[in-house]
């Protein structure tokens, strides 16, 4: 299925950036590299005599790329640092170390003036449509903002160009002059994602646009971002903690687990043929609307216990502690992100005993047929 | 999950499980009898704009040992009208008409002693937030203990020794310890564990858990869900499942309530309704959601907003928001109120639509585009 499917889907990307799949393209040129990235975070410790500072390591060494047009998610539990790596590819937070370079330039430590440049190609869209607009600015004041701080439209022109970016999120123009209270949480979110693109951004970073809403106006605002996807051949990193919402939307994945991303690879080779064995336990707890039509659900791994604490994460491969295949060698050596079993490229493990498994539903479709 | 063998496990008589089970005694009450009926419940709250009716006319009953998920989006009534259920509502600000009898005893306009006696003993909630339902001064053994001891005369210790008890019965491990820590020392699914702890320490029939996973991540999820199972299993207790998450649904529910705008649209056994659903807004929600195991799927949402319920579309209050309104002749739908009916030959399953032969369309139309129900049939 997987087969079938990767082809229509690659076809499909293909109109819509000059992007070639990336598990069979090693020659792209990405516009956005991430190597080694870390952000610890101090905290103070009040136990004993004397404070002592611990750090908390949300982001622990993270390397992927993204070419233009192209979609990658990042994916993971809550503490898995996946918000913090999209804030610090955004520069909203500067990085402990590591190198972030957006279009051959380093961004990692620019100064906040002359941040303002990058940020015409690279914009945010926050999780919260209740707390990222502000409540006393009209629709208008919050997507004509970036317009007038980049200097892009003589102040004439920028209420015309907000009512056009206003229709483009499917908003009515005339709504220009009414402040946000007056709209709904899926309504405010498009709000957002105008004042996103009201500078043409290259690469938007979608830090859980849809989950603070309804079912049906989540699927109503992941169809807004495809279609935009599709018209300005928008990168995107995707963070969302939904598998099926990264499914749908990205076209490469990066699974991340306690500061580290454990596995990258196309949509197709993580949920087709997942190697890591934390990717194939997130996959197998996901729960499945598919049951009821029939598929029936391989047995589950049931992780058990909580994430470890990123003050003190475990030696060796951070997942051991809730790893089924743990031996000593986790303990001792950390794997790296690296193709394995034929994987593929740009399929990456960072696992010692990484091995594929077949997809829930491929196996569901052996039992059922 | 919710396979026809599963099912029927589900209803055998609970095997009597450990000591905890045999020390309460059940009173009588046996899986499959019924423990809650819901009968023309309406709940308005007067405000100056006008009268919010949030719940409409909603009827249910619910059997010991079975799971009901209600589904909708916010604002369909989910909450509120479980709310009722507990008698949570302030009833000097809530109109609540109809009948909700919960183990024999009827709620509506009973005396807030009555209630008293009923809450946690008979029917218990958890939440959504267990960060915000956990008394932050409190140590958890303890908030688990006092509810015990609001319905058992027993001494504190008595009650201590029940609550470590429960936290070690969901899954918490060194719960003498745990016990003594307060809810900010615990992590999401920890605290989850505990206000379910909390919830089933007067062994309830009837437990209603509003969103109990919406916060959780993923495998945590995957942890409650089962831990809910196997306590139902074990206790038989009947279990309320508020969520929009229709994949959780999926897996856990036996029946199936959707409601939209303050009423139910379609009720039904899990697998009838999520396999075979016959109202235009359930078809709009199961094409919302981007499936984990199929790629290429395109996500067809119901378009615009729900409506404001100080302003009630009138006839079928989805109408506005309907595709196939013109399939029905005469415009019934914007004059006409569809009743909840079966459709023919069965008795226990219902939707309220005008449509005539949805089973036809959602057949032709929209299960072609939903994941899956093509993509495997090719393989």
């Amino acid at each position: 299925m997987s087969d079938q499917l990767g082809t229509q889907d690659s076809d499909r990307y293909r109109e819509a950036a000059p992007v070639v799949h990336p598990d069979s393209d090693p020659d792209r040129k990405p516009m956005l590299v991430v190597k080694d990235l870390v952000k610890y975070f101090p905290v103070r410790e009040y136990t004993g005599l004397f404070p002592t500072t611990l750090q908390i390591r949300a982001v622990d060494g993270v390397s992927f790329d993204v070419a233009p047009g192209e979609t990658l998610g990042l994916v993971g539990e809550s503490g898995c640092g996946k918000t913090t790596t999209g804030r610090l590819i955004t520069r909203l937070l500067e990085p402990t170390a590591g190198s972030i370079q957006f279009q051959g330039r380093e961004i990692g430590h620019l100064k906040e003036r002359q941040l303002r440049s990058m940020r015409r190609d690279l914009q945010i869209i926050f999780q919260d449509p209740y707390g990222s607009l502000n409540p006393r600015y009209t629709v208008g004041n919050i997507i004509g903002t970036p317009l007038q701080v980049h200097n892009l439209l003589p102040k004439n022109k920028r209420k015309a160009r907000v009512q056009e970016l206003l229709e483009l999120v499917g908003l009515n123009p005339e709504h220009i002059n009414r402040y946000p209270n007056e709209f709904s949480g899926g309504q405010r979110q498009r709000i957002g994602i105008a004042r996103a693109l009201a500078v043409e951004p290259k690469l938007i970073i979608a830090d859980e646009p849809v989950s603070a809403l309804d079912v049906s106006i989540q699927a109503q605002v992941m169809n807004l971002l495809e279609k935009l996807r599709k018209e300005l051949g928008l990168a995107f990193i995707f963070v969302a903690h939904d598998l099926g919402v990264v499914r749908h939307f990205c076209d490469r994945v990066a699974v991340m687990y306690l500061g580290k991303v454990v596995e990258l690879g196309s949509r197709e080779s993580i949920y087709g043929a997942p190697q890591h064995p934390y990717t194939q336990a997130l996959l197998s707890a996901a729960p499945d609307l598919n049951v009821v039509r029939g598929a029936v659900p391989e047995e589950r791994i049931r992780l058990v216990g909580d994430v470890p604490s990123p003050i003190n994460p475990p030696s060796g491969c951070r997942f051991r502690t809730r790893c089924w295949k743990a031996q000593d060698i986790c303990a001792q050596e950390e794997p790296a992100l690296i193709p394995r079993n034929d994987s593929g490229e740009l399929h990456t493990i960072a696992c010692h005993f990484a091995e594929p498994k077949t997809s829930i539903v491929a196996d569901a479709a052996e039992v059922t047929v | 999950m919710t396979t026809g063998s599963e099912t029927q496990d589900m209803l055998q008589p609970a095997q009597s499980g450990p000591n905890i089970a045999q020390r309460r005694g059940r009173e009588g009450k046996k899986v499959g009898e019924q423990i809650l009926k819901v009968t023309d419940l309406t709940v308005q709250f007067p405000t100056e704009d006008g009268l919010v009716q949030a719940v409409n006319g909603l009827n249910y009953d619910l059997q010991m040992g079975q799971t009901l998920a209600i589904v909708g989006e916010s604002g369909s009534g989910k909450s509120v009208s479980s709310m009722a259920v507990m008698g949570l509502h302030d009833t000097r600000r809530a109109r609540i008409g109809g009948s909700i009898m919960l183990d024999g005893q009827e709620i509506v306009g009973a005396s807030a002693q009555t209630i008293r006696r009923m809450r946690s003993a008979t029917a218990a909630m958890i939440f959504q937030d267990p960060q915000s339902s956990l008394h932050p001064f409190l140590r958890v053994g303890w908030q688990i203990a006092e509810a015990y001891r609001a319905h058992h005369k027993v001494s504190k210790s008595v009650a201590m020794k029940r609550s470590v008890e429960m936290l070690d019965r969901v899954g918490i491990p060194n719960p003498a310890r745990r016990a003594k820590q307060y809810p900010h020392e615990f992590s999401g699914g920890m605290r989850q564990r505990a206000m379910i702890a909390l919830g089933l320490v007067n062994d309830p029939k009837l437990l209603i858990a509003d969103e109990p996973t919406t916060a959780l991540d993923v495998t945590v999820q995957a942890q409650i869900l089962d831990l809910l199972n196997d306590l139902q299993d074990e206790f038989g207790s009947a279990i309320v499942l508020i969520t929009h998450d229709l994949a959780v649904v999926a897996e856990v529910a036996d029946e199936v309530l959707v409601m939209y705008a303050g009423r139910a649209v379609e009720h039904g056994t899990a697998t009838e309704v999520l396999a075979q659903p016959r109202h235009p807004y359930t078809w709009g929600l199961l094409s919302s959601v981007p499936s984990i195991s199929a790629t290429g799927s395109s996500l067809r949402p119901v378009r615009g907003l729900p409506p404001s319920l100080l302003n009630l579309p009138t006839g079928c209050s989805f109408h506005p928001r309907c595709d196939f309104m013109e399939r029905v002749p005469g415009g019934r739908c914007i004059k006409e109120l569809p009743e909840l009916i079966p459709p023919e030959s069965q008795s226990d399953r219902v939707t309220r639509c005008h449509l005539a032969e949805p089973a036809d369309i959602f057949r032709d139309e929209i299960a072609p585009s939903l994941d899956g129900s093509e993509g495997r049939s090719h393989e």
